[in-house]
C-alpha cells in the first residue's frame, strides 16, 4: 500500500471542504503507472493547512463566508462568493418569512459568537492509548475546538444547543489517519485499550448518529476520515475508480471531472459528505436515476472492523456468493468498523445537461405525472414534485431581477398561468427536472416527460425554473441559520413509500404536524411542506420540511422533537419507511425493531456482536 | 384496559350541556316560503373537489376496489366483467342517492307546516350547529342520531337545511323504497337506500361500502346513519350494529383521510307520533308494511298535540383520537389497500368499543322530559297492584324526589324549575292524557279504556280475558317506551342495587361478582360495554356513595339509612327484566325442540298464560324486544345454541341445566359464583 502511495492522487490535506474558487489544490502530474490508469497527482504534506473549523461554521451549516443575514435596509441577502445566489439581494424573502412564521425583524435570538472553551468537559484520556498512537505517528489533538467540532450532526436540537453555547459530551480525542493502515493501527490499539471509536465523516448526519452517547464511560475518540480523500486509481477499461472514504463528494467529482468522469452521486450535501459516509448510511443522490443509489455504484468495499478487515476477493459485477455482505456494511451507521476504501462506478462526464420544469394545476396531479414517469421508466435524472407552500418559497427565494425585461417576463407568464390556465396559485405546484446524456437523446427524452406532463395538465415552466429550484438545494440548509435568528426553528425529514400512498401520506404527515403544532402550544401556524423528490418503479421518497416560529414557548427544541415524533409516527402508520437515506442514528433507533421484526434486530445484533463484541464502535446508532 | 380510556370517570353533575333554541319560533312569524327559497350557501369541506351525483357514480364503478371485486366475481361465476359491472350499475342505480336542492326546499316548506301543527317546538342547540359547521369545514363528517321515529331523518336534513348547514346523505333502510313517490322524493332529498340483509353478496357489499367510503372522502356531503340499525321501539337504545360504522371508519385507518369527525346527535320527542304503532309491534301486530297510502293514513295525527322535540348535535367525535394508541394502522401497510379485507380482531373491537361509546353519547344528551318519572313511578304503582291509583300530591312528591335523584345521576332533564311542581305533573299528565286516567285526584294508567283509541275498530263486548290482557299492554309497553328513555341513566345504580340484594352477603367481591353477573346477562338489553364491567361497577359504586345511599370501605358495602328508599326504587327498575329473563329461562326449560322461528310466539302464549293466572307481575314482560334480547343473551352465555346449516337449520339446543341454574341465579335463590359463573 505505502509503496504505491507516491503516485496517487491527493487533495491538500485538511483543506478538503473548501472550494474550488477559493483555492487551488497543489499537485503536479506524473505518468501513469499502467496504461489505462489515470495519471495521478503528487502529494502534499499534511502539516501547516488551515483546519476545516476555520473554514466551516462551528454552530451552523457550510462555510463560515456564506450566510444569509438582513442588511441594514432590511432585504434578505446571501453572503459570500460561492454560490450562484451569492453577494444577491433577495427582495421576496423578508415578506416570506413574516407572513409565513409572523417572525419579526425586531426579535432577534442571535447564537453565542465563539465557542467557550471552558463550557467544554475536559478530556477522559486513556493515556495507555494515547501512548502507543503517539508512537505510531497518526496525528491527534485533544483541543477542545476539534473535539466539539466532531461532537455532532446537524440535527436541529444539536445545533440549537451549540447556538447557545450548551456543550454535552464530546470526544475526548480526535485522530487523524492518513490511510488504511493508519485505521488498521488505530482499532488495533482501540481494541487493546478498550477505547470507543466514533467515525467521522463529512459530519452531516442528520440522525444524531455523532452524539456521543452520555452513558459511555470510556474515553471517546473521534475517528476524523478526512485525510484520507485520495483517488487512489481510475480503471478506465472497467469504469471504476479506487477511492479512499474520507474524501467529500465534491472533491471526487471535481477530480473525476478532471479526467472526462464522474460517479453521478450528488447527495444534496455532496459539498460536504464523504464516500464513507454515503456508504455507512446508505445514501442516495438526487441523479441516481442514472447512476443509481450508492448500493448501486459500489462495486468493493473494505472496512476495518475489531475482528480485521473485511473485503471481497475480488471486483466481480454480481455475485452469488450468500448473503452480500457489503450489506451489512452499508448502512451499518458507523457500529462495525471504518470504511476506508471503496471501489465505486465511474462515467464518462454527460456531453449535455439541461434543466427544465412543470407547472401542475395542483399537487394531485404532479404526482400521477410522476407516477406516470416512472411507470414507462422514462425518469430523467432527477425529477422532484414541490408542494404548493414550497413552490412559494422557492418564489420567495428569487434574487433581485437585473433588468425590466425579466420581471416584465415573470409577470406575463405568472399571469398566463394564473390567469390564463385557471390554475389557483394557492393550489399549483412545480416539477423540476434535470436531463442528461449526449444532445440528441435529451432533447428527445425531455419530448417525452413534457407529452407525459400535458397528459395531467403540466405546462412547461422554464429551465431557469429548474435550475433556480436545484440550485436551492445547497442553499437551503443556510436557511435554517437564518430562521434561528429570528425564533424559527426548523428541520426536514424524508421517508419512502409505494405509489398508491403517496398523497395519503404528504397529505396526512402535513397535517399531523399542524396539528400537532397546535396541541403543543406553538402560536403561530407552522410551515409544513413536502415534495416528491425520488421516482422508483414501486414508489416514491417524500422530503418534508417543516419549521415554526417559537415565540413564547419555554422549551422549544422539545416542541420539535415531540412534533418530528408524531410525524414520523404517522408515517410508519400510514406505510411509509422509517428512513429512506438519512439513516437511523439514534433519532429513530426507537422505531427500529416494528420496523425490521424482532428476528432482523436478532441478525443485525448478532453480526455486531461477532464484529465487535467489545462495542469498540460504541456510537449506539442503529440497535 | 383499553376501554378506560373511554370511559373515564367524571362527576355527572358537572357536565356540562348547551343551550336550545326554538327553530320553530322564527317559522311561526315569518314566510315559509322565503324560507323555503331562501339563499343556501352552506360551509364545506375545505378539501371538497365537487362533483355530479352522475360524476360520484363513475367514480364508484371505476374505483379500484370495486374493480378487484367485480374481477374476481366474474371469474368465480365465470361471466364477463362486463356483465360484472353491469350488475354492480344495476345496484348503485338502486342505491343511489340523487340530491335535489329544489326536493329539500319543497320538504322545507311542506315540513314547517307539518311541524308547526304537530309540535309545540323544536329545540336546537345552536353551540353544537356551530361545532358542526366547524367540523364539516376541517374533515368528512358522519352524522350519528339516535333513532325513535320515521321522522328522524327528515328532522335532521330541515335542521341543516335551516341552519345553513350542508346537507347529509342518508343510509335507509330499502323498505322506504316500497313508497314509490316518497321513495322517491327521499332519494331527492339526500337518501340512499340499502338492502336490509345482503349477507354473502360481495359485490353488493363492494358497491355499497365504496359509494360511502367515496363520498365520505371526498366531502361530498356528511354521510348520516342510525347506529342502532332501525328505529328503536321501546326507546331504549338499541345495542350498536357495526357494519356501516366499519366501514366509515376504514378510509381514516387505512390513512386516507387525516380524520374523521362523528357527531352523535340525541333527538328526543316529548310524544312519540309511533307510541302505540311500536307497543302493538312488540306485542306482535306485526308492523305495517311501509306504504306511501298508510303514510297518509297518519295524517290522523295531524290533529294531536306531540309537545316538543329536543334535538342536541354533540361534540364531534375524531376517529383519529379514538383510535389513538388502540389501533396498530400500520397492519394495513402489506396488503394493497383496494383489496377488501376482513377486519382484524383488533379492528373489530375498536370499532364495537367506538360505536358503544358514541350511543352512550347519544344516551347522554338526550333530554328527558318530566313525564318520563311520572311514566317511573306510575308504572312501578301499577306493578304493585295498586288499584286506586295514585294522589296527585303523592305523585308529584315521588316525581320531585326522582328529579333531584335523576338529576344527581347527571340526567339531562328538562324540568321547568321556575314553575311549581305540581303544574309540571299536570301539564305533562294532561299531553299524556291517553295513556294515564285521573279520577278524584288519583292518577293511574289508563288500563280500563277498553277498545279505546289505541286499539281502533275493536268490537266492544266480545272480549276474551287474552284480549283485555293485551289492550293493558298496549298502554303498559308505551308508558314503558318513556320510562326507558331514562333506563340509561339509572342502570349502573340499578344493577348495584340488584347486585346488592341478591348477593348473600356484603362483602364487596361478593356484591361484585353478582353485579357482574347481571350485567353479563344484560348486555343484549341495556348499553353496556363489553369489557368495561370494572368502570361500570366503580361508576355504579361513585354515584352511590356519592349521593349518601351507601358507604364502602375495602371489604364492605353498607347501606346508609336514608339510602333504602333510594335502593328500593333503583332495585324496581330492573325488576320488570329479571323477571322477564326468568320467565324465558323457565319457558325454554319447559321446552322440547323448538325453532328460533317459534320462539317468539310460544314465549309471548306461555307468558300470556301465566299473566292471566297472576304468576307473573310484570305485563311489560309480553315485549318481544325483552325476549329477543334475553334470547340473545343465552345464546351468546351458551345456555341455547342455536343450530346451523342441516336439517334442523334454526333449531334451538337447550342446556336445561344451566337453563335452570341462570332463571335460580336471576330469582335470587343461587349465588352467582357457585352457579352459573361456573358454567360461564
Amino acid at each position: 500500500m505505502s509503496g504505491f502511495s507516491d503516485n496517487i492522487m491527493r487533495l491538500s490535506g485538511r483543506m478538503l471542504s473548501q472550494y474550488p474558487a477559493q483555492r487551488d489544490w497543489d499537485g503536479k502530474l506524473t505518468m501513469a503507472p499502467h496504461p489505462g490508469i489515470i495519471p495521478t497527482f503528487s502529494i502534499v504534506t499534511l502539516s501547516d493547512n488551515v483546519p476545516e473549523q476555520e473554514i466551516m461554521k462551528w454552530n451552523g451549516w457550510g462555510y463560515s463566508d456564506s450566510k444569509f443575514l438582513y442588511n441594514k435596509k432590511g432585504q434578505a441577502e446571501f453572503t459570500g462568493k460561492r454560490y450562484r445566489l451569492s453577494g444577491m439581494i433577495i427582495p421576496g424573502l423578508r415578506e416570506w418569512m413574516e407572513s409565513t412564521f409572523s417572525a419579526n425583524l425586531q426579535h432577534k435570538t442571535p447564537a453565542a459568537p465563539i465557542l467557550n472553551s471552558s463550557a467544554v468537559q475536559p478530556p477522559t484520556l486513556n493515556e495507555a492509548f494515547l501512548k502507543e498512537l503517539k508512537s505510531t505517528g497518526i496525528p491527534f489533538s485533544h483541543d477542545a475546538e476539534d473535539r466539539v467540532f466532531r461532537s455532532h450532526g446537524h440535527c436541529l436540537h444539536e445545533i440549537f444547543a451549540l447556538r447557545e453555547g450548551k456543550i454535552g459530551r464530546v470526544p475526548d480525542l480526535v485522530v487523524w489517519p492518513n490511510c488504511h493502515n493508519d485505521v488498521v493501527k488505530i482499532v488495533e490499539l482501540a481494541c487493546k485499550h478498550n477505547v470507543c471509536l466514533i467515525p467521522y465523516g463529512g459530519g452531516t448526519s442528520v440522525s444524531s448518529a455523532l452524539e456521543c452517547p452520555p452513558e459511555e464511560t470510556r474515553s471517546i475518540v473521534s475517528l476524523d476520515t478526512s485525510q484520507m480523500n485520495r483517488i487512489l486509481w481510475i480503471d478506465e477499461k472497467n469504469l471504476t475508480a479506487h477511492v479512499e472514504a474520507g474524501i467529500v463528494g465534491q472533491d471526487l467529482e471535481r477530480l473525476l471531472n478532471e479526467s472526462g468522469y464522474c460517479t453521478g452521486h450528488e447527495p444534496d450535501s455532496m459539498e460536504f459528505s464523504s464516500l464513507g459516509g454515503w456508504v455507512a448510511t446508505r445514501a442516495s443522490g438526487m441523479k441516481k436515476n442514472i447512476y443509481g443509489n450508492i448500493e448501486d455504484l459500489v462495486v468493493h468495499i473494505k472496512m476495518v472492523t475489531p475482528r480485521g478487515v473485511i473485503e471481497k476477493s475480488c471486483q466481480g459485477p454480481r455475485m452469488s456468493t450468500g448473503p452480500d455482505v457489503h450489506h451489512f456494511i452499508m448502512g451499518s451507521e458507523g457500529t462495525l468498523g471504518v470504511v476506508t476504501e471503496v471501489t465505486m462506478k465511474i462515467r464518462p462526464m454527460p456531453e449535455y445537461q439541461k434543466y427544465g420544469s412543470v407547472v401542475f394545476p395542483n399537487f394531485e396531479m404532479g404526482v400521477a405525472c410522476l407516477r406516470e414517469v416512472a411507470r414507462q421508466r422514462c425518469a430523467p435524472a432527477s425529477i422532484r414534485l414541490m408542494d404548493n407552500e414550497q413552490f412559494k418559497f422557492g418564489h420567495a427565494l428569487k434574487p433581485q431581477v437585473s433588468s425590466i425585461f425579466t420581471s416584465f417576463l415573470d409577470g406575463l407568464k405568472k399571469f398566463y398561468i394564473t390567469k390564463f390556465k385557471g390554475f389557483d396559485p394557492n393550489r399549483l405546484c412545480v416539477a423540476t427536472l434535470l436531463f442528461e446524456g449526449d444532445r440528441e437523446k435529451v432533447l428527445q427524452h425531455e419530448k417525452q416527460v413534457y407529452d407525459i406532463a400535458a397528459k395531467f395538465g403540466g405546462l412547461a415552466a422554464g429551465e431557469d425554473n429548474g435550475q433556480r429550484g436545484y440550485m436551492l438545494t445547497f442553499v437551503i440548509a443556510y436557511l435554517r441559520d437564518l430562521g434561528m435568528d429570528y425564533y424559527v426553528i426548523g428541520e426536514s425529514f424524508e421517508t419512502s413509500m409505494p405509489w398508491d400512498r403517496v398523497l395519503d401520506i404528504c397529505r396526512n404527515v402535513k397535517a399531523r404536524i399542524v396539528r400537532e403544532c397546535k396541541d403543543k402550544g406553538v402560536q403561530f401556524p407552522p410551515l409544513s411542506t413536502c415534495r416528491v423528490t425520488q421516482t422508483y418503479d414501486a414508489g416514491a421518497c417524500v422530503y418534508f420540511y417543516f419549521a415554526f416560529n417559537y415565540r413564547g414557548l419555554s422549551d422549544p427544541v422539545h416542541v420539535y422533537e415531540q412534533v418530528e415524533h408524531a410525524a414520523r409516527e404517522e408515517i410508519l402508520a400510514n406505510g411509509g419507511s422509517l428512513s429512506h437515506h438519512h439513516g437511523v442514528g439514534k433519532l429513530r433507533k426507537e422505531w427500529m425493531r416494528e420496523s425490521i421484526s424482532s428476528v432482523g434486530m436478532g441478525m443485525l445484533k448478532s453480526v455486531k456482536d461477532y464484529v465487535d463484541p467489545n462495542n469498540i464502535f460504541g456510537n449506539r446508532n442503529l440497535l | 384496559m383499553a376501554s378506560k380510556a373511554v370511559y373515564s370517570h367524571r362527576d355527572p353533575m358537572l357536565k356540562k350541556r348547551d343551550d336550545f333554541e326554538d327553530m320553530l319560533e322564527e317559522r311561526r312569524n315569518s314566510s315559509d316560503l322565503r324560507y323555503a327559497l331562501k339563499c343556501y350557501t352552506p360551509v364545506l369541506y375545505k378539501g371538497l373537489t365537487p362533483c355530479k351525483v352522475s360524476e360520484l357514480k363513475q367514480m364508484v364503478l371505476q374505483s379500484d376496489q370495486l374493480g378487484y371485486v367485480i374481477t374476481q366475481v366474474s371469474k368465480e361465476k365465470g361471466v364477463t366483467s362486463d356483465e360484472v359491472t353491469g350488475e354492480a350499475a344495476a345496484i348503485l342505480e338502486e342505491m343511489a342517492q340523487r340530491l335535489q336542492l329544489s326536493t329539500v326546499r319543497f320538504f322545507a316548506f311542506t315540513l314547517s307546516k307539518v311541524f308547526k301543527t304537530l309540535f309545540r317546538s323544536i329545540c336546537i342547540n345552536e353551540e353544537g350547529l356551530q361545532r358542526l359547521q366547524q367540523a364539516i369545514h376541517n374533515h368528512p363528517v358522519v352524522l350519528l342520531p339516535s333513532h325513535r321515529s320515521y321522522m328522524d331523518f327528515l328532522l335532521m336534513s330541515y335542521i341543516l337545511y335551516t341552519y345553513d348547514l350542508a346537507l347529509p346523505v342518508i343510509a335507509a333502510g330499502m323498505d322506504f323504497m316500497g313508497m314509490k313517490v316518497v321513495g322517491e322524493m327521499l332519494r331527492m332529498s339526500g337518501a340512499f337506500f340499502i338492502r336490509r340483509s345482503f349477507g354473502g353478496d360481495k359485490l353488493y357489499w363492494a358497491v355499497f361500502s365504496e359509494y360511502v367510503k367515496i363520498m365520505l372522502k371526498n366531502g361530498y356531503a356528511p354521510v348520516e346513519f342510525f347506529l342502532e340499525g332501525t328505529r328503536s321501539r321501546t326507546a331504549k337504545s338499541l345495542t350498536p350494529k357495526l357494519g356501516l360504522l366499519n366501514i366509515v371508519m376504514d378510509p381514516f385507518l387505512k390513512g386516507e383521510v387525516f380524520d374523521i369527525s362523528l357527531v352523535p346527535v340525541s333527538i328526543s320527542y316529548e310524544r312519540t307520533l309511533e307510541e302505540a304503532l311500536y307497543a302493538r309491534e312488540l306485542l306482535g301486530v306485526p308492523k305495517p308494511k311501509e306504504s306511501t297510502s298508510g303514510l297518509f293514513k297518519a295524517r290522523k295525527i295531524l290533529s294531536e298535540d306531540y309537545g316538543s322535540i329536543h334535538v342536541y348535535f354533540g361534540q364531534p367525535v375524531s376517529v383519529r383520537s379514538l383510535a389513538e394508541s388502540r389501533v396498530n394502522r400500520s397492519q394495513f401497510n402489506l396488503i394493497p389497500r383496494h383489496i377488501p379485507t376482513r377486519p382484524s380482531e383488533e379492528i373489530l373491537s375498536f370499532v364495537n368499543d367506538s360505536a358503544y361509546r358514541l350511543v352512550r353519547a347519544q344516551e347522554e344528551n338526550m333530554v328527558l322530559k318530566p313525564w318520563v318519572l311520572l311514566a317511573f313511578v306510575l308504572l312501578q304503582k301499577q306493578a304493585a297492584e295498586e288499584k286506586q291509583g295514585t294522589a296527585l300530591d303523592e305523585l308529584t312528591e315521588q316525581a320531585v324526589w326522582l328529579r333531584d335523584l335523576s338529576r344527581q345521576y347527571g340526567a339531562f332533564l328538562h324540568w321547568p324549575d321556575h314553575i311549581p311542581p305540581s303544574e309540571v305533573v299536570s301539564s305533562s299528565l294532561s299531553l299524556h292524557r291517553g295513556l294515564v286516567r285521573i279520577s278524584e285526584g288519583r292518577v293511574q294508567l289508563a288500563l280500563e279504556q277498553v277498545g279505546g283509541q289505541q286499539v281502533p275498530g275493536e268490537t266492544r263486548g266480545a272480549i276474551t280475558p287474552e284480549e283485555e290482557l293485551l289492550n293493558k299492554a298496549v298502554v303498559i309497553l308505551s308508558c314503558a317506551s318513556y320510562r326507558n328513555q331514562a333506563l340509561n341513566v339509572f342502570i349502573r345504580p340499578a344493577l348495584l342495587a340488584s347486585a346488592i340484594h341478591t348477593a348473600a352477603s356484603n362483602r364487596k367481591q361478593e356484591i361484585y361478582n353478582s353485579f357482574s353477573f347481571l350485567r353479563n346477562m344484560f348486555s343484549n338489553e341495556f348499553i353496556l360495554c363489553p369489557g368495561a364491567t370494572v368502570q361500570d361497577f366503580e361508576e355504579a359504586c361513585y354515584l352511590l356513595v356519592k349521593t349518601g345511599t351507601l358507604q364502602i370501605n375495602q371489604q364492605e358495602v353498607l347501606i346508609t339509612e336514608r339510602g333504602h328508599r333510594t335502593l328500593a326504587f333503583l332495585t324496581s327498575v330492573l325488576d320488570p327484566f329479571l323477571q322477564g329473563y326468568q320467565v324465558v329461562c323457565r319457558f325454554l326449560c319447559e321446552q322440547d325442540g323448538l325453532t328460533e322461528k317459534q320462539f317468539i310466539p310460544a314465549v309471548r302464549k306461555f307468558i300470556i298464560k301465566h299473566l292471566l293466572t297472576g304468576r307473573l307481575r310484570y305485563t311489560e314482560v309480553l315485549s318481544s324486544d325483552l325476549q329477543k334480547n334475553a334470547l340473545a343473551a343465552l345464546i351468546r352465555l351458551g345456555a341455547v345454541q342455536k343450530i346451523k346449516g342441516g336439517e334442523e337449520q334454526g333449531t334451538l339446543k337447550l342446556n336445561k341445566v344451566m337453563l335452570n341454574s341462570l332463571e335460580d341465579t336471576l330469582g335470587g335463590k343461587l349465588p352467582t359464583q357457585k352457579s352459573v359463573v361456573a358454567h360461564l
